[in-house]
């Protein structure tokens, strides 16, 4: 069975591109970074209505208490990551970018977890839970998309009247460059990763789950299925190594053929896509009571001494992260949260690694800085390559020339931001910049139109 | 504080190593081949009018950009020499070197800088300068020395017309193609390329090299030139089965000339060609067919940069018109 899909990869259709993997923490195994002396949790660190604290400033927390509650339909619990004295709530810079609410934990020499979590690395085999149970403990635990969009999972999971799922996809492509945090957590905690699928099942009511991997973890593969090999409901997935293979469209695409229509979601075409870190999120959440407070972080990049994969609190400084990993190289020109295609460029080592933070890479001085743009030498690479079909050399010129009506009437809504065109420009061009420009200045031309 | 010199940018942080400078290199390095064989065969004189026309393209680039559009000047970038290049490949080897001067001063300055410069031009530089010195100077441009005949020399010359054109000017003077057909060289001197015709389009196999290595370099895609070649050799070979006696057969039609040179170095350049498939493959099958309907209907035995530039002049349209399939346009088991 394995060998018979391995023969033919899959793929999605259109476009894509194949960076260097640079995977250089591949074979590191995780390492538990120990606690920091502070946690900086911010009450934003999902797609959607902040959370509202709900602790005070001198306020003894305890691990995995809530200290901020969801904000309303689309947003999430946010728990102690450690326990400890609440040292101050104030706005503080995260990896977005933005001053954000955050809340500092000054924590305790001993630490003191929240009673009925359960931190033992027993496995939990039987779920017994109903569906509406596992619902409650996922919107409980603040569990959310860990892939990096992070979208809280239990709205993915609450499937709107009148559609429905019959496979549910886990995402353990991990296509960005340089990352393994997905690839380790699927090495090494393969068991709990199959019990956390078995829970989504559940919940969202279906039979079939497919999980799709990129050919480069081959060592992942094989244990998966080997662990499957008795259970036909679930199925491993070789890919071809191409991104933007994790692209939750390209990832439908590529493993059931069915294409997400342009402005829909993934349940219009009867499937839910959740990644393999939220997967054991959802496991540890559901089994073992224990919330979303902690996450595999890869700490990587060509001059870094000891590229790792460390599971941290969230809310531990960028910093401790890079000591851990052998201190920041003398030639770093830029520290980047997320990996090189997609992540983001942050100027600040004391900021917090949040639910989202799939890595911490740095990259040299000379990688640093883009080259010189040229003018469009009209080579169409960037349409070639464009996983959505669409034109960015053209989308980037209507939007130049504040041309928002082309703009939309060419799908420049439709780009997933997977940076594909940018890469491959022999000028250098600025596509995705002026993309991002267009897609924002076009979404509010919408919402003023939908006013009216 | 060190946080002070970190660099921030906008995502995609990584770039491929891909650069303007880089595919012209490529292009220049996949023409050597046929570049090579043509002072081989014509001696001196290749050599001569290429470093003319490179040099001399490169030189009104400079100049124009200087002084004229008053920018700072990118020759580096390569684009002036590829044009250079396929304007001498496009020109018989004993062509004076002040109509050289001429066609260079055409491509560069009417063909590309007049419109703003690369990226820019809608017509294929090199083109426009071949075309200009065809109807400028129609005997200079039509008097080709024969291969290996006086190889050292640059001023006394044997030169001959192209096989296309013995068999052109044959059939309006009403002689029967079988005769005409064993007047011209075999279709196997095609391949090597040891008739008479234009400096770098004579010998078919050795620009066939320079289109593998630009596969593999992933410079062009296989599109323009297979279906340009594969619609010359169906339409010519429709004719040919409809009349055997009076069309030539289509083997010899895509051999012969610059069907080749054309399809794989003038017809796939990057700015005055169509950006989507769809908009490709009408291009193509319209440089093919335009190609054959001027050999076999048209006053010149040649079509081939006549077809390109008019379809160059499409290409907008075709841009327009013909938008790559979008992703979830098609909701499939929805």
């Amino acid at each position: 069975m394995f060998m018979l899909l391995i023969n033919r990869l899959k793929t999605f259709s259109k476009g894509g591109i194949h960076p260097p993997e640079d995977k250089y923490s591949a074979d590191k195994a995780i390492e538990i970074l120990p606690l920091p002396a502070n946690v900086k949790v911010p009450i934003s660190q999902h797609i959607g209505i902040p959370a509202v604290p709900v602790v005070e400033r001198g306020e003894h927390v305890k691990t995995g208490q809530v200290i901020a509650k969801t904000g309303g339909f689309v947003s999430a619990n946010i728990h102690a990551s450690a326990s400890g004295k609440i040292a101050k709530i104030s706005e503080e810079m995260d990896t977005s970018g933005y001053r954000r609410m955050t809340i500092m934990i000054r924590v305790d020499k001993e630490e003191e977890w929240v009673e009925g979590i359960d931190t033992s690395n027993t496995l939990v085999k039987d779920i017994t839970f109903t569906r509406e149970e596992i619902l409650q403990k996922i919107l409980e635990g603040g569990i959310v998309g860990m892939g990096g969009a992070t979208f809280p999972s239990h709205i993915k999971l609450n499937i709107p009247r009148g559609k429905k799922a019959d496979v549910l996809i886990i995402n353990g492509v991990e296509c960005e460059p340089y990352l393994t945090s997905d690839h380790r957590l699927m090495l090494e905690k393969s068991e709990e990763l199959i019990i956390g699928i078995k829970i989504l099942m559940k919940a969202l009511g279906v039979e079939r789950a497919i999980v799709g991997i990129e050919n480069n973890k081959t060592d992942a593969i094989s244990k998966l299925a080997d662990l499957t090999n008795a259970d036909s409901s679930i199925s491993i997935a070789p890919l071809k190594v191409q991104y933007p293979q994790g692209g939750e469209k390209q990832l439908i695409k590529a493993l059931i053929d069915r294409e997400v229509p342009s402005g829909g979601l993934p349940i219009d075409v009867g499937t839910v896509v959740h990644n393999v870190g939220t997967t054991y999120a959802v496991y540890e959440a559901v089994q073992k009571n224990k919330p979303l407070i902690e996450r595999i972080v890869t700490v990587t990049g060509k001059s870094i001494k000891n590229p790792s994969n460390l599971l941290v609190r969230i809310g531990t400084p960028v910093s401790d992260l890079i000591e851990a990993a052998g201190g920041l190289p003398d030639d770093t020109g830029k520290v980047i949260s997320g990996g090189p295609m997609m992540g983001k460029a942050i100027d600040d080592l004391s900021i917090p690694v949040t639910k989202g933070t799939s890595g911490i890479l740095i990259l040299p001085e000379q990688e640093s800085v883009r080259n010189k743009s040229k003018v469009c030498i009209r080579c169409s690479k960037c349409i070639s390559v464009c996983p959505m079909g669409l034109e960015p050399f053209y989308l980037m010129t209507v939007t130049q020339r504040g041309n928002y009506e082309e703009a939309e009437e060419n799908r420049i809504l439709d780009c997933i931001e997977c940076g594909s065109c940018a890469y491959i420009c022999p000028s250098n061009r600025e596509l995705l910049d002026y993309i991002r420009l267009g897609k924002s200045n076009v979404t509010n031309i919408i919402r003023a139109r939908e006013r009216v | 504080m060190e946080s002070n010199l970190l660099t921030v940018s906008p995502s995609p942080h990584i770039h491929q190593e891909q650069s303007i400078q880089k595919i012209m290199l490529d292009v220049i390095i996949a023409m050597l081949p046929a570049f090579g064989f043509s002072i081989y065969v014509f001696g001196l004189g290749a050599l001569l009018v290429t470093l003319n026309a490179v040099l001399s393209a490169v030189l009104f680039e400079y100049l124009i950009t200087k002084y004229l559009l008053k920018k700072p000047p990118d020759i580096m970038d390569g684009s002036a020499v590829v044009t250079g290049m396929l304007l001498a490949f496009n020109v018989p080897s004993n062509l004076p070197w002040w109509i050289v001067v001429i066609g260079s001063f055409v491509a560069v300055g009417i063909g590309k800088m007049s419109f703003g410069g690369l990226g820019n031009n809608p017509f294929n530089p090199a083109l426009v300068g071949r075309v200009f010195l065809l109807i400028s100077f129609p005997v200079q441009m039509t008097s080709w020395p024969v291969p290996f005949e006086s190889r050292t020399s640059i001023t006394d010359i044997v030169t001959g017309a192209t096989p296309l054109a013995v068999i052109k000017e044959g059939l309006q003077n009403g002689e029967s193609l079988t005769n005409l057909m064993k007047e011209v060289p075999p279709h196997l001197d095609f391949l090597l390329g040891t008739q008479p015709g234009s400096l770098g389009e004579i010998s078919a196999l050795l620009l066939l090299v320079g289109f593998i290595y630009l596969l593999i370099r992933k410079v062009i895609s296989w599109h323009i030139p297979v279906i340009t070649i594969g619609t010359m050799f169906a339409f010519a070979g429709i004719l040919w089965l409809a009349n055997p006696e009076r069309f030539i057969d289509p083997l010899f039609h895509i051999l012969a000339g610059g069907a080749i040179l054309g399809a794989i170095f003038m017809a796939t350049d990057y700015v005055t060609s169509p950006m989507t498939l769809k908009g490709i493959v009408l291009y193509s099958i319209g440089i093919g067919v335009i190609t054959i309907l001027i050999r076999v209907f048209g006053a010149y035995p040649e079509g081939m940069s006549f077809a390109i530039l008019i379809m160059n002049a499409f290409v907008p349209l075709l841009n327009k018109y013909f938008k790559p399939s979008r992703f979830g346009e098609i909701v499939k088991n929805g």
